[in-house]
Parts: C-alpha cells; structure tokens; sequence
C-alpha cells in the first residue's frame, strides 16, 4: 500500500507540473487512460487472492479518485488562467468616449413654459389656447380697451388689412375661456404674442402665461397668494415680492408684481390683478356673484432670471452653441 | 414725466426724503423710473460779471475779460464763447474746482495770455445741453452769490411713469395732490388769484357745438414788452421739465400747464379775425400747423377756427398763421376743455403727439380753465407787463362731465380685497383723494372731484383704498377651491413626451419667429398666402407662416455658417392658413437633419443623413400613439423637396405629415450644399392616439422563412408586404424587408427585395407542410401581382 501512497504522490507532481491543459490531459491519460498506471493496476487484481481483492480495489480506487481531484482542481486552475490570459487581451480604454447618438435639448423658452404650465397644472389649473391671429373684441374691447384708448397705444400692435391683429398678448383666452365654459374657472393660457417692436430689450414676438381664476369670493389676497408661490415653486427658493399699484384696463385693481434680486434689487416680473366687472361681464360672466383675479407673465422674462440669460434677443437667434447649455 | 424735487416740494412737502418719497409713488402706481441728480458738483462757482472784454492778440476768436467775482476782486479770463460781452453776468470757475463737464480747472496760458479761471457754458457745469456760449445770467443775477444756491440746485429730478388713466396727475398740482394723500402732507395752494381786468379788451368766442367744445376760456393781453425774456426760474423749471424755452410768451403757456395740467395756447391777437369758433372739421380743409407741417383734416377732428378759416387743431396744436412771435405785442391765451372722446387718437391720426395731446387724451380737469388763464396773466404782466382784459369763460353747463356718485359697500371692499379694513380709515383715505364722502349703514356713498376720469364704479373706488391703504398690507390667502379630478387622457400624446422623444433621438428644439418672408413662404407652401401684416417690421417678417420649414433653414444655414456640422432642429409652432376673413391655424411639428448620421466619433464610419434615418424618427414619433399600423407613407411631390425622395404621411385617408430630401435648388438659395432631410406633421392629428386593447398572444412556436423577389423598380416594398400579408391572413403575421438589392445579377430596371416572413398559428404548433403552402400561395400571389419572380 506504501507503494500506492507513492504512486498517488507521483501522479500528483506530474499534475502540478503540467503548464497546460494539453499537458494535463497527457497527465491523465498515463495514470487514469486504458493504458495508464492505475487502470493497469485494477486490471492486475483479478491476479489477487478472492479474499484480498476488496481490500485491494478499495485502495486502487482511492488513489484513483485521488488523482481524479488532483486533475480537476488543476484543470479548474489552468482553465481560469487561460481566460484570464484571454481576458486581458480584450483590455480597453474606458475613457474613450461611448459611440452612438447624443442628445439634443429642449429651448429654454420652451422649456420654461412647460414648467410654468407644470406648476400650475399640479395646483389644479387646466391649459387652455386661443388664436393669435385674433379680432379687435377679443384682445382690446372685451378687456375694457375701447378704441381710442390711450392704453392701446401701448400694445404696438400688428394689423391685417380688415383690421384683424396678431394679439397683443394671452388675455384674450381669458375671454374665450369665460364664454365658452362660464364661471367657476381655473386656469392659464400659454401662448406667443406679439408687439410691433424690435430693439436690445424688444422680439416683434414672445411668450405669455395668462392665469384666470374666476369663482365666488376670490380676493387680491388670493391673488398674493398663489402668485408668491408661483415665485418660490419656480425659482426653487423662497421669494421675497411687491405688489405695486398699476393699471392695466382688465383688471382693478391691478398691481405689477416685483421680486428682489441680489443687492435690493426689484426686478418687475409680472403685472396682475382683479378681473375688472366689465371683462366679466362682457364674458357672460356676473360681477356681483363672481369675483376673480387675473395674471400674465412673460416667459423670456422669466427665463432670463432662471437662467442668467442677458440679452433677450439670443433666444430667438438659435445658435446651436447657445442652446446646447439647456437640457 | 418729468417732476423737479424742487417744484413738487414748492406744493406739498412731506417728511419723506428723496428716495422715500420715490418708493412711496412707486408703490402707489407711479412708477419712478428714475431719480437724476441735476447741477450738483458746482460748489464754488459764483455768480460773475463781465466788465471789459478786449480781443486776444493771438487769436481772433479768443477774447481776454476782465470778470468780477463780487468780492472785490476781478480776475483775467481768457474766453472763447462768441456770446460773451461787457456787463453781462455768467458762472465763474476759478483754478481747482472741478466741474462736471470738465477736468480740474489750472492756471493756464492761453496762446501765451495767462487766465485765471473760466467762464462756464450749460454743459461744463452739467446743466444743459448748450454748449455753444457761456450761461447767460439775467443782469439782476447777484454777483458773488455761489451758482448753485442762485439757481436753487441741485435739485433732483423724478422721471415718472404715469400710468393712462391717471391723467390727473401730468401736473405738479396734480402729483402734488396724490402725494399729499399718500403721505399726509398738507397741500399748499398755489397762490393763483384773480388778476383783475385793467382793459376792457375782450375776443369774442363762440361755442356753437357744445359736443365739440363744451367750455372755452380766453384772455386778451394787450401792450406786452416784445423785446422781454423769460427769467432763468422759469426757464430752468421748464428745462428739468424737459422742455426748451421759446418765447415768453410760449413759455409761460408751457409752464401753467406743467404746473397745473390745463394745456394753453397764446395767439397773436392781431393775427386773430373774428370770432374764435371751436368746431369740428369740414371735409377737404387744411392748415398750417406750427412746426411747419400741413394736414389735411378729416372731419371727426376738432378744429379752431376764425373767420380765415381752421387756425388750430383743438388739444393737440396751434396754427403757424395766428401764432406768437418776437414782434407780438397783443396776446389772446386760450384755456379750453375738450373732452377725451374728441381727442383721443386724432392726434395719431396726424403722427402728432404733443404735451397738450397727451393731456387731453388721458382728461384734463373740467374746472381748471379760468385758474390756468388766471397764472397765465399773472406771469404775463410779472414778465411782460401789459394790460389783461377780463376772462372770457362760455361753456355748455349739459355737455360738461358729469359727476356721478358712486356707492361702495363695506362687504364688497372687504371680499375682493380678502381683509377687513377700518371704516373711519377708508373714509379718511377716500376723503384725503378730495371725495365727497358719506358714510352709510353698509358702506360709504362717494363722489369724485371733476379731474378724476378713472373713477367711475365702485371697484374703481376699491383700487383707490387699496393703493393708498397699500398693497403690501394686504395680506395672503391661499384659497381652498374644490378640486375634482379630472380625466388625464391617453388619446392625445403629450408634447413633452413628443419633444423628449426627439430630444433622445439628438433633435434640438428651436423657437422661430411666426412671420417670414413672402417668398420662402411661397416657395414651400406653393401658394401665395393673404395672411400679410399691414405694418410689418421688415419684408423679411411680413407674412405669417404657411410652414415651419423656412425659419428652420435659415438657422440651419445660421448654424452651418458657425461651423456647426451636423444639425437636429425641431419646432413646435403654429402655421397660418387661411383666408383674412377666415384664417385657420394649426400646430405642427417640423425637424430637419443636415450633416452626418451620428456625432463624430471614433470607430464607425461615418455617413450622411438620408431619408430612411429621418423615417426613422418621424415613425418613431407616430408609435407613441400607437397608430402606426394605420399610418402609410406615400411617394408624393412638393415643391420644396426632390423628386423622388419625398413622402406624405397619410392615416385614415387624411395626410398628416410630409417628410423627404430638400430639393437642391431651394438648398442653393440658402447656401446650403448638403443634403437636408425635413418632416413636418400636423400635431393634432398625428398625435392622436389609441387607447390599446390587448389580445393574448400565441404560445406556439413561429417559423421564420425568407425570400428574395426579383420586382420592376416602380414596385415598393410597401405593396409587397401588403400583398404578402394578404396572401395567407392567418399565418404570415409579420414581414421584414432585410435586404434591398440592385446590381450584377439584377438587370437593369429590376430589383430585388428579400423578406422575412414570421409565420404562426394562434392555435396549434405550425407544421413545415402548413408553412410550405403558405408560402407557396405568397409567392403565387407576389407572381400574379407583380411578376415577380423568386430569386433563388
């Protein structure tokens, strides 16, 4: 049996010396092949006594498993490093840059007024739009603008041949708005408007949000309310305003809307106010059971302070190395 | 507007200082849009008096003065002004003062004559625009006394953005009067008293059209000095106004009405004949106006006239035959109240718009004419002497304004505002605005004074107390609305999603202006549209918009110009069609791809965009809603693309969208030389979708069979796949083209095109027999069709 013990011991040097699966196998074939040491060795027990041959084979078969653990682990191992091997050939530089498509980006003008719109869609406000090539009563008359008035002066307004116009701003969704569903409302009007008007701070067009909330005992501190929330959910901090008294024909009383910018700063952001009786009424809508407050703003405005853009006139001029700072 | 500090505190002086007071009128809707500090830094200069002036013996234009500083001592000057003379009075810098037109002052020789100082122009001392002599100081100017104090500087001056309704307060009364009710302070009245008749000189005035001219006041002023000057007060408070002195006779019309808001006219008496007749205007007549121009009169114009006809136009200006001028000596002042509805807009009918026009237009105090005709004979006689007749003053009592109580209700008040205010507080504020007030068991009962237009209702009388009470004070209240749920709907895509598609596909949005030029519009809509502004700003955006297409282009070629290569650009925008009387809009969706399929990187080779990758996109875009299957691309022709490469999108026999290559020609125009790919849809329709019903899908294996067919050039894939799905409805469910194919082994005019045929049964595992015979009947129909012959 000693005789085994060294056999198993030889077989296992051999085994730990072959560098290659090639060499391994060659390994296995001269102990554990047809022909190999220990297959020889169990066909040699039939030579044995009846009675030794159990004890023997057992022995036999030891030695054989042993070889057999021997060779799989160095197969295991030799198996590993090959692909390590094969692995390693496949380096690469990560730090080159992934290949495909890139993406484009939204236009912050765009881009802000669907943030406007999200805002106010989530505090319970419905979308609604209008046409901008609108008609006289709609974006002057009905908004208590009669001909003549000094406010229309103003609008610097664009004009087709029959007296038709590119509305001078969102207001007259608020009209259309109140006509077609009636009273109580809730909602804005995003849209591009107009003016006749083209220097440094100037774009002949631009974008509005119009707000209307018309219902029963709707106040100016309402009014305050919603609109310091806009300010503080659109600008992601809290936000110090100031109503001032102002005028615009549609609304009394009317206030223009100041946020406080850096170093006392009062930047104006947005002019609003309580529907005027004659709006509402020119609406279908009865002043002494609804009372309501309206606002507008201008997206480029606001997207010049969110963004720290200073020249209005870049936003439309679309130079692709301007807008890619978006997303 | 324009309102010198000192002026307004000359009406009503509160405790505010400067800025405060600017922040109080700001808050309260007059906007200060500025605070300019005039004539300050002139510390030092003095009042002077030219004795002598001799020429410089080097120079002909230079003249050495001997000046007085009023201390005794009297200096050699060195002086280029041509209006500098013995014994007039001027400002006199001595060496090291600074001034704010100029550098610190020296010693110096002038082409080798020494000056020990300068004599000061309006625009070294930073008070005027008149460089072109030394300031000329009236001969009773103090010698000695320090400028500054001399002309009470420096003052500040408020530019003020007055609102329109507000024409009550395009005065220093009428500001001063606001002011006193914002901050409390008393309002000092002005001293205007009657200056009593010391001739019986009367004009006669008639007033036959009351709508046209409901009150009149006159004036004659006779036997004035022609050869008087306005005194440097009044000049200088018309300067900080903003207003050149001209005649002092004009002067002082232009000084009552900053001072008191009622816009004057002064007529040379002796150019006047007959009677003055406000009234409107005849058809076809004419005047001479006083800059120079001549209008031609239409008849909803209120015109000024006498018997040789139109002398003016009512409110907005005078006639160049019956004005003043240096040889008048007999003057008629007119103080008129014409009403807003006759002026407002007739003066831009006339591309004129004057001080008096835009006073008019916005209401001038009904009660105000015979106070301003008062100032202005008081200031006429202070300045020029003369004999004033007594004050002619007709007026229509009905044709007046009326003065209407207004009810406001304490409830109301209280709910529009959101807060409870003190009844004895809103009395006070409505009382300190000059209401006639009376409280009620309910509320208050009020009446305007007459130069307040813009109170009319009771909300008028609620914005009132607010902005005095102060909008800051009001405090905020969120409201607590029922807010049912409404309906988020699956049957139209969001344009978010729509945008962040593309944004993922490497598309940037642009935003391009609605009007274009006429000829591009043209060109890629291939009709000439009547959607064309009156008054556009430039050709180049005078027409509304029949495609996106055109403004893409032009920052496409923008971007290519900037050595930007490769370019996404998508709009979401409204295009115009139409009629004037009818015009339709409608929102549509464009993208463009110009420059290589993908960024330039490393390892891939690189190629141009062409139609198919823009296909890709736009279907893309179409399986949002899920409505592709329904959805067919259809060789088209458009004007703007090539022949041939061009496709309209059509769903439900309704084409939503156009995509294809630009055609070279139109690319040329724009200088672009690359191939440009474009879709447009409409995005109502091509963004409605379908609310998807699912059906259980087959548990059985699919066999995948391919075929090549050799087909004419003119056969599309689109028909084969028809015909293939056709063939065999319940078991080719689906066909892929892998492989289009034209060249050795093809011949000419032919094609070929291989399939991918997936083939299923829903309800049992498909035998190769069952597929054999499916297939067999493609084909056979493919043959029949299209005489297409398998390629084996």
């Amino acid at each position: 049996m000693q005789a085994l013990d060294e056999l198993v011991q030889r077989a296992k040097g051999e085994i730990d010396s072959a560098a290659t699966l090639t060499a391994l196998d060659a390994v296995r074939v001269a102990w554990l092949g047809k022909k190999g040491t220990l297959t020889l060795g169990l066909k040699q027990l039939s030579s044995l006594p009846a009675e030794q041959r159990p004890a023997a084979g057992e022995e036999i078969n030891r030695a054989k498993n042993a070889i057999q653990t021997g060779l799989d682990e160095r197969r295991q191992r030799l198996e590993q490093a090959a692909l390590t091997q094969k692995l390693s050939q496949d380096r690469i530089d990560v730090t080159l840059p992934g290949r495909g498509m890139s993406l484009g980006g939204r236009h912050p003008v765009a881009h802000t007024m669907a943030r406007i719109e999200k805002i106010f869609r989530d505090a319970g406000f419905g979308v609604r739009t209008g046409p901008e090539i609108e008609d006289d009563h709609h974006n002057f008359t009905a908004l208590n603008i009669p001909e003549n008035h000094p406010a229309r002066a103003l609008h610097d307004t664009f004009y087709f041949p029959g007296g038709t116009l590119l509305r001078t701003h969102t207001s007259p969704v608020q009209i259309r708005s109140m006509v077609e569903e009636g009273a109580p409302i809730r909602i804005i009007a995003p849209g591009r408007v107009y003016r006749c008007d083209s220097d440094q701070t100037h774009t002949p067009m631009f974008h509005q949000v119009e707000g209307l909330v018309v219902d029963r005992g709707i106040s100016f501190a309402n009014l305050k309310a919603v609109l310091h929330q806009f300010v503080a959910s659109f600008f992601e901090r809290d936000a110090t305003l100031r109503f001032r008294a102002s005028y615009f024909p549609f609304t009394e009383p009317s206030a223009e809307v100041d946020v406080l910018w850096g170093e006392g700063r009062w930047l104006e952001i947005l002019g609003c106010g309580m529907v005027h009786p004659d709006v509402l009424r020119s609406a279908g809508v009865d002043p002494e059971e609804f009372t309501g407050y309206a606002f507008g703003m201008g997206v480029e405005r606001l997207a010049m302070l969110r963004y720290d853009v200073h020249d209005l006139r870049t936003f439309f001029e679309n130079d692709l190395r301007f807008l890619r700072q978006f997303h | 507007m324009k309102f010198p500090e000192s002026w307004l505190r000359e009406w009503v002086d509160p405790s505010e200082g400067t800025d405060e007071l600017a922040e109080r009128l700001t808050m309260a809707g007059h906007e200060v849009d500025g605070i300019e500090l005039h004539g300050g830094g002139l510390e030092g200069v003095v009042v002077a008096e030219v004795l002598e002036v001799a020429p410089h013996p080097g120079a002909d234009r230079l003249s050495i003065c001997r000046v007085a500083d009023g201390s005794g001592n009297t200096h050699s000057i060195v002086c280029g002004a041509p209006n500098v003379s013995a014994g007039m009075k001027s400002a006199l810098a001595l060496p090291g003062l600074k001034l704010p037109g100029t550098g610190t002052l020296r010693r110096t020789k002038i082409r080798g004559v020494e000056s020990a100082g300068m004599l000061c122009s309006a625009v070294e001392l930073g008070i005027g625009d008149d460089s072109d002599g030394i300031l000329m100081l009236p001969d009773d100017a103090p010698v000695g006394t320090q400028l500054d104090a001399y002309l009470n500087l420096p003052d500040r001056i408020y530019d003020l953005k007055l609102t329109p309704n507000r024409g009550d307060c395009f005065s220093i009364l009428g500001m001063a009067r606001d002011i006193a009710a914002l901050t409390g302070a008393r309002l000092k009245t002005a001293d205007v008293g009657p200056v009593a008749a010391s001739t019986d000189a009367e004009h006669p005035v008639v007033l036959e059209d009351s709508k046209a001219c409901p009150r009149f006041a006159g004036r004659v002023v006779l036997d004035i000095d022609a050869a008087a000057r306005t005194p440097i007060w009044l000049t200088e408070r018309l300067r900080r106004s903003g207003i050149r002195s001209i005649h002092p006779v004009v002067d002082i019309t232009n000084y009552v009405m900053l001072e008191l808001g009622q816009p004057m006219h002064a007529y040379d008496l002796d150019r006047l004949s007959g009677a003055i007749r406000p009234r409107f205007a005849n058809v076809g007549e004419r005047v001479l106006l006083l800059d120079e121009r001549e209008v031609e009169l239409s008849p909803d114009t209120v015109v000024i006239s006498d018997d040789s006809g139109v002398i003016g136009l009512a409110g907005i200006m005078g006639g160049r035959k019956t004005a003043v001028s240096d040889s008048t000596t007999n003057v008629f002042f007119e103080a008129a109240f014409w009403p807003q509805g006759v002026i407002a807009g007739r003066g831009r009918n006339y591309a004129l718009h004057t001080d008096a026009s835009l006073r008019f237009e916005r209401g001038v105090d009904p009660a105000g004419q015979a106070r301003a005709i008062e100032r202005a004979t008081a200031l006429v006689q202070e300045i020029a002497g003369g004999a004033a007749g007594p004050v002619t003053d007709v007026h229509h009592a009905d044709a007046m304004p009326e003065r209407r109580a207004m009810t406001l209700r304490q409830s109301r008040l209280h709910s529009l505002l959101g807060m409870e205010l003190d009844k004895g507080e809103v009395t006070g504020i409505l009382q300190s605005l000059r209401l006639a007030v009376e409280e009620t068991a309910d509320g208050w009962i009020a009446q305007a004074p007459g130069f307040r237009f813009d109170l009319a209702i009771e909300d008028d009388l609620i914005e009132e107390v607010a902005r005095v009470f102060g909008y800051d004070r009001i405090p905020e209240v969120t409201v607590t609305a029922a807010l049912p749920l409404g309906p988020v709907t699956e049957r139209q895509i969001d344009p978010v999603r729509v945008a962040d598609t593309l944004v993922a596909r490497g598309y940037q949005e642009v935003v391009s202006y609605s009007f274009i030029d006429v000829e591009s519009d043209h060109r890629f809509t291939g009709n000439a549209s009547e959607l064309v502004l009156s008054n556009p700003i430039s050709s180049e955006m005078s027409v509304m918009r029949g495609s996106l297409w055109p403004g893409m282009l032009k920052i496409a070629a923008s971007n290519l110009a900037r050595q930007q290569d490769r370019v996404r650009l998508f709009e979401f925008g409204t295009t115009f069609h139409g009629t004037l009387a009818k015009p339709a809009e409608v929102m549509r969706l464009a993208g463009l791809a110009l420059g290589p399929v993908v960024p330039e990187q490393w390892g891939s080779r690189s190629r141009e965009v062409d139609f198919f990758d823009i296909k890709a996109d736009v279907e893309a875009l179409l399986d949002l809603g899920a409505e592709e299957a329904r959805t067919e691309f259809a060789e088209t022709e458009h004007a703007a693309l090539q022949p041939g490469q061009a496709a309209q999108i059509v769903r439900d026999g309704k084409v939503i969208g156009v995509l294809g290559k630009l055609h070279p020609t139109a690319g040329q125009s724009l200088d672009i030389s690359r191939s440009v790919l474009l879709f447009e849809l409409d995005a109502a329709a091509a963004f409605a979708a379908r609310v998807p019903v699912a059906t259980a899908i087959s548990r059985f294996p699919s066999i995948r069979r391919d075929i090549a067919l050799v087909v004419a050039e003119q056969v599309s894939a689109a028909q084969l796949i028809q015909v293939v799905l056709s063939a065999a409805p319940d078991i080719i469910r689906r066909a892929v083209v892998f492989d289009v194919y034209r060249g050795p082994g093809i011949e000419a005019g032919l094609k070929s095109i291989a399939l991918g045929l997936i083939l299923q049964e829903t309800s049992r595992t498909l035998t190769d027999e069952d597929a054999d015979s499916a297939m067999a009947a493609a084909v056979q129909k493919l043959q029949q069709t299209f005489a297409a012959v398998l390629r084996e």
